[in-house]
């Protein structure tokens, strides 16, 4: 069904530009936006200037020009790894929306302006890049639709393969919700008008594209708190090297420079501070993945935060419409004489239940009898609330709700069976829907109308309440009806009778109580519940007004889409914690490699510090850097493809991070230091 | 050997067992519930309508810190009018001198910090009157005001959305009046029926059994004893502090000093319980903070009582332990225990030497003042680890797929700016005021501070400035710290380090206080968990290591290593 | 500021009376119902006060009971440690010089007997107690000295050792002064 995504993370191309861009980012003026790193650049370049002091004969005390130039490579290894995180997430985004862009430049449009003095409309064809808010154009069969807009005249067929990946045609129509069209889609049939709606380069996919691309990407409040406590540690680290040096002139140890800035970069968190942008890049870049544009970094991070959970029940809980599930004759009426009268009751029935009353009757081996010459088909109307068909010469058959065939069955002076009554309130309570059929004011029987619950939907309602999120089902079903479906499906709580004003008190009560809700819409009268909503997510296919209201956008118009939001929002917020965490308990190892490297020498009962027995102290401050860079990149697939999230509790999900990032990242860097020095110390 | 290691156990047990009810009752005071105290309600109107104070006026939390830091204010100066001018002011029977201005200040400001670093030594260095009206009126009331700040934040975790956070006046003289003054009292009185002295009378002159002519120091010193224990204020009646046979005269008394060290700062993370209805989350605190004590408490007993290794190669009989500045009436193992106990709170009195102690003793002692969060001092012991807690459960939260938040409220980066400026200033000052004696010491060590040489030369700077840092008070005494740069330098010091971790987690509780409450979900972090206690526990430990590692390297662990 | 600046002074002046007149006093008036009135407890001689029990005095001639070394020489003008680090040269070869002067003077004592407590000084300077084994190694100069019996000696050791508290808890120790006052009345 989707487009086939690529989940190869370092694709030829993309490294290319990728690795470009980790040479153009070292400008300090981009490296100031992230603290951390820019105190590695600021240490980078002191390890320059100390290499060109000893290259001219200046500095004998500060060890060899090689060893210099080494721990120089690698802190400006380690700034290029992290802007190659950067640059790869970047890259893959720009693609991601690329992709999607691609298909709507430079399309031919046909605008329709209007020209001289007389005002005569004429027809002209631009580039579609030089439409303008507010321009009307034409679409016809096989055209490409040039831009994003909105049908003010006609209907049409339209193939959304191209965005949504959904192959069957869907219809658009000026007025109502299904009113918008992208572009990049195309129309299969008839001819549409419709009017721009973005100004070229405003579409949400090109903000979603600006706010992947450095220039213009702001980071969310979490982001900078993080970046707070970073930067947190990084001055720590900088009052620990500076008063390091007096330190160790108390304790006669003389200390090169390079030791104190391979000791400061090691310890600052690097690792967490290269990938931190990277991280929330990916966080935007999955969601489009899911063909979602989110239209702030911020949405992808609070959908990881939502409380509660407003969905339609229509489409998302249950499949489409209600479907006929079984028939139920009256004492006395066989079932084929039922079924039959069945069929013929829905024969010109064309909505959704009547055309599955005609699948289940041909089911249970009815035959789908054809129109005779002169039937008269008798519509529902809103006095009747029944519908049917007359039959030459005098049969009339019809079928309805319950009190209506009742009142036209006692008028009749015929009597209304008990056991199909009991039969209807049956059908009721299990949140079915009942239709009673006549045939000349007798009773026939009773139609079970289900509806029909899309299967996996409880596992994925369940997972959400571990994950501590409350579903609630929006529906305009009677209280009883939506209570069954409701329980069945495992919703937590429901909306019935739901007008829209409903879903929008029911958003600001739980926002009273301090909670977090999310809903998807696409209606206009959605618009308001949208805005109000923390995570509102519009379907493509809704109207421009729910579009600007909502702060996601969904591709695909799919109403579960909203789970895998939240678990894209988890995942953003768990991948910075993890790492965070990982990067701080790596610490502990660095400084067991370079406290003693610094005063094995002259203070030899230090050596007992060194429980990693790195071979020589050179070997060791190298070892620590040389891990300290490489386990940048080593971490870019798990910071573009996020920590996985489980549902199991908040308590056991910490417990298993705090095991994997948290205590791995104490041990992953002794080994690693150890097999760099095996490696290094022979070397050296 | 066995009846030392019981002994500290029952101390513990004792101090635990107490806790618990007082932390009840300490709820129910700042609640403003009926107690049994209330017979001194008439007591604190007045003193209330002679202040001219409305107790029932709320007030945010700005105006709260406005309030509570005038007030400190005018304490300042009154110390620095009696220190400058005790020689002529009354009750001075030894006749000793006014405070020379440096050592005034400091002095002033230690004792006004709840610090109690003491550059002086108290048979010499100050009168009766600065003795009382001095040190032992500050070591009431800013171990009062500490309190009152824990109130305040007390209230702002307990309120789902306000502005205001209770009234100063009220926490602080209830704090005074209600649990400092009976806790001293009691306290007071079983020092003296343990032969404490409680006099006004001045040295007395004795020719000894060997016929030696010396003096005797005593004075009205029971009831400072008792506060100074009590308020985590430490330092001493007398200069060595409880090791002095009249100050600490037995084993019964070393109890009760030990007892009153650790019990309010233990029973306030109980009130935190009581107070919110969250015991749970008590339990996970104490849980952090006695795990965190064991372990260092551990380390110390075993080492002292292993006797120092120098000594040991001299093959005489170390069989009870590192016994150079320690008395025999206590034992290594409740000398090591007091010494954990008083740096992990603020308290900072001592009943051994710990410059003498072995090197891991020291570090140990060092690590608890680094972390300055493991109990702590009275009130002010629980911000520092309110700080933990809201840097932990950023962190934390975080691994868990949401944006943070403690208690409902969301930490954002207001909060952690705070946060993180508190968490840093302390390594700030303490290594930043290390590194620059050491730089003065290097430049020319003919200064003459240190009374040891080599590395634990330099524990004994670094000691003083974490001491100081972590109000605690405690020393490594051979420093000699009575000049204008340790006086002025560790006054700056302390000074900063007392009322910005007040200011900072008062802030936040208020910020936090006025934000939305957000209910628990399934999703929600719970903080009150044996997970997250380890998670706080981790994180109170990294910090304090990275931040010291390579100064307590080059201290405590080159002298234990060197020693070997 | 300037509006708490009045009740500032005010609750400053009401508390000085309460907790450092008042408190004090209420102390001090329960101090006149202890055994040692608050004055502490002192020790005579033939009606001449020679010292405080509870505070610890030089011992150095050979016919007493050595008190431990001390800092400030048992003057209790002052007190005080000698805050000696642990590796310090200049310290451990003032504690070896303790040792060999010991042993000079107790010359049937091993090394290995000696406890560390006899060579090393007290927290205060004013300790006034040993361990028993403080006191039994130096029995046998004190027997020699005053021709007494070792086993009287011992005995006295034995009758002036405090127990651990409630016989659990803490160290036991002998009280130097009155060991040695109660040896001078043999």
């Amino acid at each position: 069904m989707k487009r086939s995504q690529s989940t190869s993370l370092f694709q030829g191309g993309m490294a290319k530009t990728a690795l470009l861009e980790s040479f153009i980012k070292l400008n300090p003026r981009v490296m100031f936006r992230n603290p951390v790193m820019f105190a590695v650049e600021i240490g980078t370049l002191v390890m320059l200037l100390v290499c060109l002091q000893i290259a001219v004969g200046g500095a004998a005390s500060q060890g060899s020009l090689v060893y210099n130039v080494i721990i120089f490579s690698v802190l400006l290894l380690t700034l290029l790894f992290a802007n190659f995180a950067e640059a790869l997430a970047e890259a893959r985004g720009k693609a991601q929306a690329d992709s999607l862009r691609k298909t709507r430049e430079e399309t031919p449009a046909k605008v329709i302006r209007t020209l001289g003095r007389l005002k005569v409309n004429e027809l002209q064809i631009i580039p579609s890049s030089q439409l303008e808010k507010g321009d009307v154009f034409v679409c016809e069969a096989g055209d490409i639709i040039p831009t994003d807009g909105e049908i003010i005249e006609g209907l049409a067929t339209i193939d959304e393969s191209a965005i949504t990946g959904e192959s069957a045609p869907v219809i658009r129509e000026a007025g109502g919700d299904k009113s918008s069209v992208t572009g990049g889609t195309k129309v299969l049939s008839d001819h549409i008008k419709v009017k721009v709606t973005t100004q070229p380069g405003e579409s949400f996919l090109d903000k979603m594209i600006a706010l992947v691309e450095g220039a213009s990407r702001q980071k969310t409040p979490n982001e900078i708190a993080l970046t707070i406590l970073l930067a947190g540690f990084t001055l720590i680290f900088v009052i620990v090297c500076v008063t390091l040096k007096p330190f160790a002139d108390y304790s006669h140890t003389y200390i090169p420079v390079s030791a104190f800035i391979a000791l400061f970069v090691c310890l600052i968190p690097t690792t967490i501070g290269g990938l931190l942008s990277a991280i929330g890049i990916a966080g935007m870049d999955r969601s489009l993945r899911a063909n979602v544009i989110t239209k702030s970094g911020k949405a992808v991070e609070t959908a990881g935060d939502i409380d509660t959970l407003l969905l339609d029940k229509t489409g998302t809980i249950t499949i489409g419409n209600r479907k006929a599930t079984n028939f139920w004759p009256t004492t006395g009426i066989s079932e084929e004489r039922f079924t039959a009268s069945a069929l013929f009751s829905s024969l010109a029935d064309e909505t959704p239940e009547g055309k599955s009353i005609i699948e289940l009757g041909q089911q249970k081996g009815g035959k789908l009898p054809t129109m005779p010459q002169n039937a008269e088909m008798i519509t529902f109307t809103a006095e009747t609330r029944s519908s049917g068909i007359n039959l030459p010469p005098n049969i009339r058959i019809r079928k309805g709700a319950q009190d209506s065939i009742r009142m036209m069955v006692e008028r009749a002076g015929n009597i209304f069976p008990d056991d199909t009554a009991q039969k209807v309130r049956e059908i009721a309570t299990n949140g079915g829907t009942p239709l009673v059929v006549s045939e000349n004011e007798k009773v026939l029987g009773v139609i079970e109308l289900q509806d029909v619950i899309k299967p996996g939907i409880q596992e994925r309602f369940e997972r959400l309440r571990k994950m501590g999120v409350k579903t609630v089902m929006v529906t305009g079903d009677n209280p009883l009806t939506a209570k069954y479906i409701a329980t069945v499906a495992g919703v937590d709580d429901f909306i019935a009778e739901a007008k829209p004003e409903d879903k929008m008190n029911y958003i600001k009560a739980e926002q009273a109580n301090g909670k977090l809700v999310a809903m998807m819409g696409d209606g206009t009268n959605d618009a308001p519940a949208l805005a109000q909503a923390d995570v509102g997510v519009a379907m493509n296919s809704g109207t421009q007004a729910a579009k600007e209201a909502g702060n996601m956008v969904d591709l695909d118009n799919d109403p579960t889409k909203l789970i895998e939001i939240v678990e894209i929002g988890k995942q953003l917020l768990m991948t910075r914690g993890t790492l965070t965490t990982f990067s701080i308990a790596n610490d502990v190892a660095k400084y067991f490699a370079i406290v003693p490297a610094l005063f094995m020498t002259s203070i030899p009962a230090l050596q007992a510090l060194n429980i990693m027995h790195l071979a020589s102290p050179e070997s060791a401050i190298l070892s620590a850097v040389i891990f300290n860079a490489i386990i940048i990149p080593l971490l870019i697939p798990l910071a573009l493809k996020g920590v996985t999230y489980k549902p199991i509790g908040a308590s056991a999900l910490l417990r298993r991070n705090l095991l994997i990032y948290g205590l791995g990242g104490l041990i992953v860097p002794f080994i690693g230091i150890k097999l760099i020095d095996l490696i290094v110390g022979s070397w050296l | 050997m066995l009846q030392e290691i019981l002994g500290i156990g029952l101390i513990f047990v004792l101090t635990v067992l107490l806790a618990l009810p007082l932390g009840r009752y300490i709820a129910k005071v700042y609640l403003g519930q009926p107690t049994w105290l209330d017979f001194m309600s008439p007591l604190e109107n007045f003193i209330y309508k002679v202040c001219r104070i409305n107790p029932k006026k709320e007030m945010t939390w700005q105006e709260n810190l406005a309030a509570l830091l005038t007030i400190n204010f005018v304490w300042f100066f009154w110390m620095m009018f009696i220190l400058m001018n005790q020689g002529w002011l009354p009750l001075n029977p030894d006749g000793n001198p006014s405070m020379s201005a440096d050592l005034a200040f400091n002095t002033a400001v230690s004792f006004l910090v709840n610090c109690n670093l003491q550059h002086y030594s108290g048979e010499t260095g100050v009168t009766y009157f600065s003795q009382l009206a001095g040190l032992m009126f500050m070591q009431f009331v800013t171990a009062g005001t500490g309190m009152a700040a824990a109130a305040m934040v007390f209230k702002a975790m307990k309120e789902h959305q306000t502005s205001q956070l209770g009234n100063f006046y009220s926490y602080f003289l209830k704090s005074c009046t209600r649990i400092l003054l009976p806790v001293a009292l009691v306290s007071a009185v079983i020092l003296v029926f343990n032969g404490t002295p409680m006099n006004w009378e001045g040295k007395a002159n004795i020719v000894t059994v060997q016929g030696d002519s010396v003096q005797v120091s005593r004075g009205p010193a029971a009831a400072m004893i008792a506060i100074k224990q009590a308020g985590t204020n430490g330092g001493g009646y007398f200069g060595v502090n409880s090791a002095h046979p009249l100050e600490n005269p037995n084993y019964l008394t070393n109890i009760v000093e030990n007892i009153l060290i650790i019990l309010i700062p233990i029973a306030f993370v109980f009130a935190l319980g009581f107070y919110l209805n969250r015991k749970k989350l008590a339990w996970m605190i104490f849980g952090v903070m006695t795990l965190g004590f064991f372990l260092l408490l551990s380390v110390s007993v075993y080492f002292e009582m292993q006797g120092n290794p120098a000594i040991t190669k001299m093959n005489i009989n170390q069989s009870l332990g590192s016994m150079e500045g320690k008395e025999i009436r206590f034992g290594a193992a409740a000398s090591a225990f007091w010494g954990i106990t008083t740096t992990t709170t603020s308290n900072g009195s001592v009943n051994a030497m710990h410059d003498s102690m072995t090197p891991l003793s020291g570090a140990m002692q060092l690590i608890d003042m680094m972390i300055n969060a493991l109990y702590g001092g009275v009130g002010v012991g629980f911000l520092n680890f309110y700080i933990f807690i809201i840097i932990a459960v950023f962190i934390s939260g975080l691994m868990v797929g949401r944006t943070p938040e403690f208690l409902g409220k969301k930490i954002e980066a207001k909060e952690m700016k705070i946060a993180t400026i508190i968490a840093l200033l302390h390594t700030f000052l303490i290594l930043s005021f290390t590194a620059l004696s050491s730089y003065v010491f290097t430049q020319d060590p003919s200064v003459g501070w240190l009374n040891n040489p080599g590395f634990h030369g330099f524990s004994e700077m670094l000691y003083e400035y974490t001491s100081s840092s972590a109000n605690n008070g405690s020393g490594f005494e051979g420093l000699g710290d009575n000049t204008p740069f340790w006086n002025i330098t560790c006054g700056i010091v302390l000074i900063m380090s007392r009322y910005l971790p007040i200011i900072g987690p008062i802030a936040i509780a208020g910020i936090l206080a006025n934000k939305k409450y957000i209910p628990e979900s399934a999703g929600t972090l719970k903080t009150d968990t044996a997970t997250f206690g380890f998670m706080v526990f981790a994180v109170i430990f990294i910090i304090a290591a990275l931040s010291f590692f390579p100064a307590l390297a080059l201290g405590p662990l080159a002298e234990f290593f060197s020693l070997r | 500021m300037k509006t708490h600046i009045v009740p500032a002074l005010l609750m400053t002046a009401t508390l000085f009376v309460l907790l450092v007149v008042i408190y004090p006093l209420i102390v001090w008036g329960f101090a006149q119902f202890a055994p040692e009135k608050g004055q502490g407890e002192t020790v005579s001689v033939n009606g001449k006060v020679v010292g405080f029990a509870k505070v610890g005095q030089k011992f150095t001639e050979d016919k007493y009971f050595w008190s431990r070394p001390s800092a400030v020489e048992y003057n209790a003008a002052s007190s005080g440690g000698s805050n000696k680090g642990p590796s310090n040269s200049d310290y451990l070869a003032q504690v070896q010089a303790r040792i060999d002067t010991f042993l000079v003077h107790n010359p049937t004592i091993p090394k290995s007997a000696i406890p560390a407590e006899l060579v090393t000084a007290s927290g205060s300077g004013l300790d006034p107690d040993l361990s028993p084994q403080g006191a039994e190694v130096q029995v046998a100069r004190i027997a020699k000295i005053r021709n007494l019996p070792e086993d009287k000696v011992n005995e006295l050791v034995k009758t002036h050792t405090q127990g651990p508290l409630l016989g659990l808890f803490g160290p036991s120790k002998v009280n130097i002064l009155a060991l040695n006052l109660a040896l001078d009345n043999l």
